[in-house]
């Protein structure tokens, strides 16, 4: 989390809040991460771990109240939280673009794929008409949607929801953006349809270099699908690190939990392991480490509860390649050299 | 009530215990343009007026043994939900038979069906719509008990309540709370509780986990599991997640355009699947083990039946497609231990 001079987008501290009439929900929390370029990185956690807000507060679409209170956002270097709305509409599109999760509310209903294309071309570049149209084509080309000058005279709902999905990755390629976010792109998807979208845009992010980020609560998606992982909840990163070690050795007893949660960890027709409780609403995060109601390690070997749990919240250490936000986690740490000595 | 009707005609083996729910050459159309008030089209080639319908069920014969969890997979589109709703006497069948428990009870009346909404109950995807906003959870736990048994005394009542609350986990405190004020997994819960209040013994499961998060899923599936195993139940579970039917399952069908490819033992079909589909699906199905197992890649997507189709219904996505897929349909064979294809390569040995 050291500041890179190379990272494509680099984000410090962001702190975004909802103030509402009684209280304030504070939906991202002190968060950093980077991104470079040509990397696919992976945010998971639950429904109101904060996941969406953050993408939304990444290209400046929360909606009101919502704003952000603190912390930067540097897109090349380029400080893009105090961009007035209509410098960030120069960027937003053009080299910032998004994808939501369903593709029909996505697509404007009344317009054909065509003129939505069209429209988002011409806004950004200065091309005619029939340039724009080539440049379409030869998008929808590239995301294997078969006979694209047909489909530019349909209208979204006569295309399938994978082609529709096609249809909103085109645009979200159109001019060629350094960074895409991808918010649950296969979620509202078949398998078979998940499957072609996964390994379209594994393929798209490495031949024209663009930095993915995929949010999603399904670890399956993204172990697929990306390089790097954030686990968030209760708007915090509680580990980061290269997808396989997080998947394969999860250290946070938050990603542990989520990961032996899978019906694919246990023996079928065995009880399946759950997380005692259930995620906490934004506006009431416990003290110190969010997660310490619902784990395990809040009470040492000993049996005594752990105090910092409860009362500080845990700064991100090292465990081999991963940063974990746990306190149990860094006893281990702090306590391993010196156990290893002993023996 | 009908009488009961003998399954012996149609042709069950002698040493198969009787299924609780058999279903034979089950249909469903459904009008494509209900609101049109002509909902015929000119049909040019064929010179004549002919109706727009989609073909939801096509033809399905299954069996359900008791205390079978039996899960049916597939794509959306596939009729696996009307499937559901069709053995739940929420829609009526274009043509077929159902039977419960030996009763036929596809074309009974709301009086007719009452007896066997007590012991046939369903949960759906959605417990933010499956739950009365303007009921409390005692209100909507009471009321299916009250109806099924207007003798019992309110005591009665409300303690089989507190019990049902008891047995999903919903705190007895909460009683007097609405469903907003629960969170997706709780409300899922009551929905459970909702189904469980009348004692059951089939439970129909639309996609009952598909709108939760991992946590919550395990917390239901288990729950689901726990309540199967104290309450004796007999699962129809329908899901498009293979990780939770492989989990779920004893026993698993296979839908592809309102027909049943593959049916078998749930470790079957995990491990020897048969059906070209059935091996499609699970290799797209994403493993969090190391890339896909790549065999099999499907290209385009399921098209919508708006005729019955000729021939095998999924030779257009099938690599092992050869003419007589696309001129007759394939019946399902039976190859060992109540496992069934109906896929002509198969059959020919050519797969």
């Amino acid at each position: 989390m050291r500041a890179n001079p190379m990272a494509l987008l680099e984000v410090e501290h962001l702190d975004v809040r909802f103030p509402l009439r009684r209280g304030e929900i504070r939906a991202v929390r002190d968060l950093s991460f980077s991104l470079q370029r040509g990397e696919r990185l992976g945010i998971v956690g639950e429904s109101g771990a904060g996941k969406s807000v953050l993408a939304f507060s990444l290209l400046k679409l929360l909606s009101r109240p919502g704003r952000i209170v603190a912390g930067t956002v540097r897109f090349e270097g380029r400080e893009l939280t105090s961009l007035s709305e209509r410098q960030f509409r120069r960027l937003r599109g053009n080299r910032l673009a998004m994808i939501f999760q369903d593709p029909l509310t996505t697509l404007n209903p009344v317009l054909t794929i065509g003129q939505q294309m069209i429209e988002s071309l011409k806004a950004h570049r200065r091309l005619s008409t029939r340039r724009a149209r080539i440049v379409a084509i030869d998008k929808l080309r590239q995301v294997q949607v078969s006979s694209p000058e047909r489909r530019l005279e349909q209208y979204p709902h006569q295309l399938s929801g994978g082609l529709c999905q096609r249809v909103v990755i085109a645009i979200a390629l159109l001019l060629e953006p350094d960074i895409i976010i991808a918010d649950e792109p296969t979620t509202a998807l078949d398998v078979t349809i998940q499957a072609e979208i996964i390994t379209l845009l594994k393929r798209l992010c490495d031949e024209h270099d663009v930095g993915l980020i995929v949010i999603s609560h399904d670890l399956g998606v993204i172990g697929q699908l990306t390089q790097r992982t954030l686990v968030m909840y209760a708007g915090r990163i509680v580990e980061q690190g290269p997808t396989r070690e997080i998947i394969n050795d999860a250290q946070h007893p938050y990603t542990q939990g989520l990961i032996n949660a899978l019906p694919q960890m246990t023996l079928p027709r065995q009880r399946l392991h759950q997380i005692p409780g259930s995620m906490p609403t934004l506006s009431e995060v416990p003290s110190g480490c969010a997660f310490h109601p619902r784990c395990a390690y809040r009470i040492t070997p000993e049996g005594l509860p752990r105090r910092d749990c409860i009362e500080n919240v845990p700064e991100p250490v090292r465990s081999g390649e991963c940063q974990v936000a746990c306190h149990w986690v860094a006893e281990l740490i702090a306590r391993g050299p010196a156990e290893e000595r002993a023996t | 009530m009908t009488q009961p009707e003998t399954l012996q005609t149609l042709g069950r083996a002698a040493d198969t215990p009787e299924p609780l729910v058999s279903v034979r050459r089950l249909r469903k159309r459904f009008a494509l343009h209900p609101e049109r008030l002509l909902p015929w089209r000119f049909d040019r080639r064929q010179r004549g007026w002919r109706r727009e319908r989609i073909h939801a069920v096509n033809g399905v014969d299954l069996d359900i043994q008791r205390g079978d969890a039996l899960c049916v997979v597939g794509e959306s589109g596939c009729g696996k939900s009307t499937l559901a709703r069709l053995i739940m006497g929420l829609v009526t069948p274009s043509d077929g038979e159902v039977h419960y428990d030996g009763w036929r009870i596809d074309h009974l009346n709301a009086r007719q069906w009452q007896p066997f909404r007590r012991r046939m109950q369903m949960i759906f995807q959605n417990p933010y719509a499956s739950l009365n906003p303007r009921l409390t959870v005692r209100q909507a736990l009471e009321e299916p008990v009250r109806i099924h048994h207007p003798d019992w005394s309110r005591d009665r009542v409300e303690a089989k309540v507190e019990a049902l609350m008891d047995d999903v986990g919903i705190d007895n405190g909460w009683g007097d709370r609405f469903a907003h004020e629960f969170s997706g997994g709780q409300r899922q819960r009551i929905a459970i509780a909702r189904a469980l209040s009348v004692d059951p013994e089939f439970v129909v499961a639309d996609e009952p986990v598909s709108a939760l998060d991992v946590s919550v899923q395990a917390q239901v599936l288990n729950l689901m599991m726990d309540a199967q195993a104290s309450h004796r139940l007999t699962y129809l579970f329908i899901t498009h997640d293979l990780a939770v039917v492989e989990h779920f399952a004893t026993r698993v069908a296979v839908m592809y355009l309102g027909t049943i490819c593959e049916l078998a033992d749930a470790d079957t079909l995990f491990a020897r699947p048969r059906h070209p589909y059935t091996r499609a699906l699970l290799a797209a199905s994403p493993r969090l083990d190391d890339a896909f197992p790549g065999q099999l890649r499907l290209s385009g997507e399921l098209s919508m039946p708006l005729q019955a189709p000729s021939g095998c219904v999924f030779r257009d996505r099938c690599p092992h497609a050869n003419r007589r897929c696309r001129e007759a349909a394939p019946t399902p064979i039976t190859l060992d231990r109540g496992h069934q294809v109906a896929c002509h390569a198969v059959e020919e040995g050519r797969i």
